[in-house]
């Protein structure tokens, strides 16, 4: 595949659609700038100020733009599903891959995998289990599949310990497997966190 | 298109593999490849809806053989050669092999114009169609009813832009489905949504079987 891509890559460029710099570009943002923090900076602030939640479940396109968040013109709208102790939503895309990048990262391996496609949206308890969520009967589960240009991002239930936290703290709890939503924050889900102890790592 | 990559509902797959699939890229040829279709999507040399349907275009069998990026790279080069930007000649020569491309497109289709007046809360059935060339509603919803929860804006209708035909934007609804009127007997219970572009949406009366009241 590396001389293929690079095959495709050369005569782009001899054509000039591809620019010398475009991978360069696109690995920057990638690595450096569409990362997870930027959809957990969303969650604590809107976990701080339920004025800025109800902004990001409003509109959630706009609430990440007013801190700075961008999304591609064909991501249309930015669809926020809180989590509460009895629902669970996670989303997937069963046709390929669809996510917000920009604001959750780029999609793990196991997203665009064909065993999450294919599962998680008829078995969503059991597979959830398998990667490590168990939820009792009792918490409902909503699967939202991204088919359109909506994309969808998860505000995970706020741990109870960490009541009074800051942004900054709350922001280093928050992963992108729980912005997916196979994954929950508060105890028994996962232990109690210190991010503070998680710096350098 | 009902090929191998509408997979929602699909059986026989193992778990799900996480622990050395946490990243998004696992070699450079891949970011390469990733870079080279954003540029082609932004240089609007194709667009999102022809780039997924080159995709699925893809023989069935390399379809499921190709890695992710694979397939990533696949669509960018059929579509580069569909255009007229680059001969399946000159690629091959530089890659030093014979690459594979997808298959030819079916026809598209445009949107329909007699579209229902939808609101939240509404009851719809996704029309029993079948298309040859691209669309963006699963198979496992298709003839089964739900509840509109949200509306999207409108965007191209992509069963015409995946085509080069006129795609007049429609709105896109959330519909709610309950997993056990889709696999009945055969699933784990939840509430299933899928974005569904208006065209793909009639009507539906309200169903006699008793639902939560809080499914609005």
């Amino acid at each position: 595949m590396e001389t293929r891509v690079a095959a495709l890559e050369t005569l782009l460029k001899d054509k000039g659609v591809l620019a010398d710099d475009s991978v360069a570009t696109y690995a920057h943002r990638t690595s450096e700038e569409w990362l997870p923090i930027n959809g957990a900076r969303l969650c604590a602030r809107a976990w701080r100020d339920p004025e800025f939640k109800q902004f990001l479940l409003a509109d959630g396109k706009a609430a990440a733009a007013s801190m700075g968040f961008a999304m591609p013109e064909h991501h249309r709208k930015l669809a926020v599903k809180e989590n509460t102790p009895s629902v669970h939503n996670v989303i997937c895309c069963t046709l390929c891959s669809c996510t917000a990048f920009t604001i959750i990262g780029m999609a793990p391996g196991w997203y665009k995998d064909f065993e999450y496609r294919a599962s998680i949206v008829r078995e969503a308890r059991t597979v959830l289990a398998e990667m490590g969520l168990v939820l009792r009967d009792e918490i409902k589960i909503r699967v939202w599949d991204t088919t359109t240009d909506t994309r969808y991002m998860i505000l995970p239930l706020q741990p109870p310990y960490t009541a009074g936290w800051s942004e900054e703290r709350l922001a280093r709890l928050v992963t992108k497997e729980s912005l997916i939503g196979v994954q929950r924050l508060e105890p028994p889900f996962l232990p109690v966190q210190n991010p503070d102890a998680l710096q350098g790592q | 298109m009902d090929g191998f990559h509408d997979m929602g509902g699909r059986q026989g797959f193992g778990p799900v593999v996480m622990n050395d699939k946490r990243e998004p890229f696992h070699d450079e040829w891949e970011v390469r490849a990733a870079a080279i279709s954003a540029r082609l999507i932004g240089q609007h040399v194709y667009n999102m809806d022809e780039f997924r349907h080159a995709i699925e275009r893809m023989a069935p069998r390399h379809y499921v053989c190709a890695s992710y990026f694979e397939r990533t790279f696949t669509a960018a080069a059929t579509l580069c050669f569909e255009k007229g930007l680059i001969s399946r000649e000159e690629l091959n020569a530089a890659s030093g092999e014979s690459v594979p491309l997808s298959l030819p497109a079916k026809p598209g289709r445009v949107a329909p114009d007699d579209l229902p007046k939808l609101k939240i809360g509404d009851w719809v059935k996704v029309k029993n169609e079948f298309v040859g060339g691209h669309t963006r509603a699963p198979a496992y919803v298709r003839g089964k009813c739900g509840q509109i929860v949200d509306i999207s804006p409108a965007c191209p209708f992509p069963d015409a832009a995946a085509h080069d035909l006129e795609p007049v934007p429609q709105c896109t609804f959330d519909v709610r489905f309950r997993s056990v009127d889709l696999w009945p007997e055969c699933c784990d219970e939840a509430e299933v949504h899928v974005g569904l572009f208006h065209g793909y949406l009639e009507k539906a009366p309200l169903p006699t079987a008793s639902y939560g009241s809080d499914s609005a």
